[in-house]
């Protein structure tokens, strides 16, 4: 037992992050060192995390906080599966974000508030009872306003207050869902498999039923499930890296792994399943998946495009945690770390677009490939996996989730899948076509003085480095090493035997 | 009342030391803000050392020259009053050293009136918590409504004057019918000291209804609230503080003691009292909505806040009442402090805009980062959210709503927290963008931003005394 591991992976990027705010606007040398060591430092951290657990370690800390609550983090190994993809992708996105937001104002502002994100977020994945979640949920809430406001314009000012209306009041039923869990239950912590619920009357089923009702609807706000995903697609004014952050790791990931948490490890599978709550979870995850994805359709604006390409995907881990059985399972959270580095790396994409060239629309894109052939070639692979192509991220995730479907005996929602699939074809191709197989429109808007490469060094590594991971997720997918491996040991925790 | 007072002057000197220097002050022709500093905090030590006399060796009491109840002055100091009288004092600290270097700049004409008022103000809070009876209350009240009618005086021009003489006429209207209820309850039960009557089992009715009545005029509790926003508001903003933080919780904390030690009322009128808090949350938000500067935004804010006090009456009931009990007082504790933070950022705003209209304040976000930051913590804990003190309390109420079947009440939290969302953020995203070229921002000084900052985390940090605190709190209506 040791509690030191999960709060210095809290710290390590909490402490520079308040550290940030206090300097000054010009220290620019010193907010990168702070930044960047931080990150390493948690990459570094997890990663001795990752292999301590993978050896049998136990990590938990623990504080009294209110009655029955304490203040509990605690490293299992659905938490590390969060925690490790925050880490690597805060890195990646924090070199982005010094790279893109070079000269413009309110750094220190900025990238405190985005280390705060990355905080509560990890928060989220370590936190082992739901009252603990719900602080860094809540904090997650407010880390994020100014950041999707950062830049000041009516429509950011507009769109954090969107925000802000749906993330708030999805916290509140969020915090009605725990309280009214408590209540029927007393207080209760996560536990592998559930179990945790097993002591509450039989009677009271519709109580519990309620309260999951009320977990899942205030978590599916974040996680976007339609009819509460509103905010996300006007959440795209924000700057490129944060979008990327909210979309891969942060904002959306958090809700889809609260509802996988109260699934998992607050009802338990069985329990989840056999009150019925989860069928209907599944249902709404199927519509999500195709409402998205039709929407994404009609989008010109690139950013707007990928953004409804995220309402749809989220729901594909949501749907794989909501089919009861192993494999749906691990089809739903491999895709939480492969939908993250796929969808990151569009983002990046869209944004050296953006900073380079000035290109917000997928009108705009004739003949981009030829101009930007690595950030394109980046953007591809992720756009192929995904549609599932194999043998990318994508696919590995697609082919757990279609075996779950129908070991779970919902046909259905294979057939959910597979339109979904094309849809994505549908609406990811046209752009491919564009940037590589048409001729440009006219010469360039040049956004920046022309470098030897075809953008700064600090916007292109990251995509490149996320479009290997792509690859190298799918190709290794066999690994001991790979997220698919890790997530096999989760699933067979969460269904024993 | 067998048990000795460990240390006697200990247990009068928050009463003690700021009359004191209130009275020394009047007659000091410079130099008063430094004295106040110095005896705030030497009453900020004097008040943790009797929460920790509390903790380790229970509830005291006293007999003021040796009198004893029924006739004399009794105080008494058990773990509530003397967790009061810290956060006062931490409170009556913070708001002493940002009112010295605020006045100074902002309103020098005012600076040397201040201090007699502010330390009268403080020696009749402590008063009100350690006292014991229902006629030391009156008295204790009394100072406290002078004093702070004096506050909201103090810039001398039409809006203080009018909103001061409201203040006065309505308090001194609750005054009437408070001393009206005592009389009636010494008639009937031929005693002042609450534990004793209701030993004997009579407390009339009336005597009741006339003390309640009084109490929720004097602490702004709807639908006797329309004195409150123009007179908080009208007053400088470390007096603001004060009202909106202390003065008004004051009157909240005798009725919490007047209903639940002795219990003489249970049932429907609970739920009135519940319904009369719906209406003050809906009615405050709404109109904080809808203002257009900042200080009656905080100002209707806090009719709003008062609101989910009187909540506690119905939620307070049966297995969950402790649960009530302890957070609502956990949220008056976490209410003063959040409010009195909001208040100085709020007066920092208008330092440094020159007004606080807030349709004119775009670009103060980037002058004044700080205070806005103050102003949005502040918000965090009035709207409830963790870690904050103000999420403790909710969680209580919350689960005593849901745990006692009274699930609507617990609506009415959750949609309050939203609402309260609504106005912090309305006010802090007009700060934001760049500022037209004519405007010009005054830069607030670093150290006053530090103590309203300062007071917004104390209100998000004893979110993390829950565990200690709560238990105790519970321990004491049992």
């Amino acid at each position: 037992m040791s509690g030191n591991l999960p709060l210095a992976i809290l710290l390590s990027s909490l402490l520079p992050g308040l550290a940030i705010f206090f300097l000054s606007e010009e220290r620019h040398q010193l907010r990168v060192a702070l930044n960047i060591s931080g990150a390493l430092l948690k990459v570094g951290l997890v990663a001795a995390a990752l292999f301590g657990v993978w050896q049998g370690q136990h990590y938990e800390m623990s504080l009294p906080l209110v009655p029955g609550y304490p203040f509990l983090l605690r490293l299992d190994p659905l938490a590390l599966l969060f925690v490790s993809l925050s880490a690597v992708l805060w890195l990646l996105t924090t070199i982005y974000a010094i790279g893109y937001l070079e000269e413009s104002p309110h750094r220190s502002r900025f990238f405190g508030f985005f280390s705060l994100c990355v905080s509560a977020t990890v928060g989220i994945a370590m936190a082992g009872n739901l009252v603990t979640l719900f602080i860094f949920y809540e904090l997650l809430t407010l880390a994020t306003y100014p950041l999707i406001v950062h830049r000041e314009t009516p429509q950011a000012i507009r769109a954090g207050r969107i925000y802000l209306a749906h993330a708030l009041g999805g916290g509140m039923v969020l915090l009605a869902g725990i309280a009214w869990l408590h209540t029927v239950a007393g207080p209760t912590e996560f536990a592998a498999a559930g179990g945790a619920l097993d002591h509450v009357d039989a009677e009271r089923r519709t109580d519990l039923l309620i309260a999951f009702a009320l977990l899942v609807a205030g978590f599916g706000v974040k996680a976007a499930l339609v009819p509460l995903h509103s905010w996300l697609p006007v959440a795209m004014v924000a700057p490129a890296p944060v979008s990327a952050l909210l979309h891969a790791v942060a904002v959306v990931k958090a809700g889809v792994f609260g509802i996988a948490r109260t699934v998992y490890d607050v009802f338990g599978p069985a329990l989840a399943h056999d009150l019925g709550g989860t069928e209907i979870l599944a249902g709404v995850a199927g519509a999500t998946i195709l409402w998205g994805s039709i929407q994404a359709l009609r989008q010109d604006d690139l950013k707007r495009r990928l953004a409804y390409s995220t309402v749809s995907q989220l729901s594909y881990i949501v749907l794989g945690v909501s089919l009861f059985g192993p494999v749906a399972t691990v089809g739903g959270l491999v895709h939480l770390v492969h939908q993250g580095v796929m969808k990151v790396t569009l983002f990046f994409g869209a944004g050296n677009l953006a900073e380079t060239l000035g290109l917000h629309r997928v009108s705009e894109l004739d003949g981009v490939g030829r101009r930007m052939p690595w950030t394109m070639g980046a953007f591809t692979l992720a756009a192929l996996g995904m549609m599932s192509v194999p043998p990318l991220a994508g696919f590995v995730s697609e082919w757990h989730l279609g075996l779950g479907a129908l070991e779970a005996g919902a046909p259905w929602a294979l057939a959910v899948l597979l339109v979904s699939s094309l849809l994505n074809a549908a609406y990811f191709l046209p752009v491919l076509h564009r940037v590589w197989f048409r001729a440009p429109a006219g010469p360039w808007q040049e956004q920046m003085p022309r470098m030897r490469l075809e953008t700064r060094l600090s916007l292109l590594v990251p995509p490149l480095a996320t479009a290997a991971l792509v690859v190298l997720f799918g190709l290794a997918a066999g690994s001991s090493l790979s997220p698919l491996a890790w997530v096999g040991l989760i699933s067979a925790q969460e269904y024993p035997g | 009342m067998s048990d000795a007072v460990s240390a006697p002057w200990l247990m009068a000197a928050p009463v003690v030391l700021p009359l004191a220097a209130g009275l020394i002050s009047v007659v000091l022709p410079r130099g008063r803000a430094e004295l106040a500093v110095g005896v705030g905090a030497l009453i900020l030590i004097a008040s943790s050392a009797l929460l920790q006399t509390v903790t380790a060796s229970g509830t005291q009491f006293m007999a003021v020259g040796g009198w004893t109840p029924p006739l004399g002055i009794g105080w008494r100091l058990d773990f509530i009053a003397a967790l009061f009288l810290t956060v006062t004092a931490l409170i009556c600290l913070v708001v002493a050293l940002f009112a010295r270097g605020y006045l100074r700049r902002a309103l020098p004409a005012v600076d040397e009136r201040f201090w007699p008022p502010f330390l009268l103000l403080w020696a009749a809070l402590a008063a009100l918590y350690l006292s014991a009876d229902l006629f030391n209350l009156y008295v204790a009240l009394e100072l406290l409504t002078l004093a702070a009618v004096m506050l909201v005086t103090l810039e001398g021009n039409g809006a203080a004057l009018t909103g001061a003489m409201r203040y006065l006429l309505v308090a001194l209207a609750g005054s009437a019918a408070y001393l009206l209820g005592v009389a009636f309850l010494y008639q009937g039960a031929g005693t002042l000291d609450l534990a004793q009557a209701a030993a004997g089992g009579a407390v009339p009715a009336l005597a009741v209804a006339l003390m309640t009545a009084g109490l929720m005029a004097k602490g702004a509790l709807f639908p006797l609230h329309g004195w409150l926003p123009p007179a908080h508001a009208a007053a400088p903003a470390p007096g603001s503080a004060l009202l909106s933080g202390l003065v008004v919780k004051g009157a909240f904390y005798v009725l919490l003691r007047l209903w639940f030690e002795a219990e003489p009322i249970a049932g429907t009128t609970r739920q009135i009292l519940g319904l009369l808090g719906v209406l003050a949350i809906g009615w405050g938000a709404l109109l904080a909505l809808r203002q257009a500067r900042l200080k009656l935004v905080v100002a209707y804010s806090t009719v709003a806040q008062l609101g989910y006090l009187l909540l506690i009456f119905p939620l307070a009931e049966g297995a969950w009442r402790t649960a009530a009990l302890s957070g609502g007082l956990y949220l008056a504790l976490s209410h003063s402090m959040a409010k009195g933070a909001m208040f100085l950022s709020a007066g920092l705003v208008l330092y440094a805009a020159g007004h606080d209209r807030i349709a004119e304040l775009r670009g103060l976000a980037s002058r004044a980062p700080m205070t806005l930051f103050a102003f949005a913590l502040a918000g965090v804990t009035l709207m409830g959210l963790p870690p904050s003190g103000g999420f403790i309390a909710k969680w209580q109420l919350l689960t005593a709503a849901l745990g006692g079947g009274q699930w609507p009440w617990a609506v009415v939290l959750l949609a309050g927290s939203l609402l309260t969302a609504g106005y912090t953020f309305r006010a802090v995203a007009s700060t934001f963008g760049s500022a037209p070229a004519q405007r010009d921002f005054r830069t607030p000084p670093r150290s006053l931003e530090w103590l309203a900052l300062g007071l917004a985390l104390a209100a998000l940090g004893i979110g993390f005394l829950a565990a200690d605190w709560l238990p105790r709190l519970e321990a004491a209506f049992r």
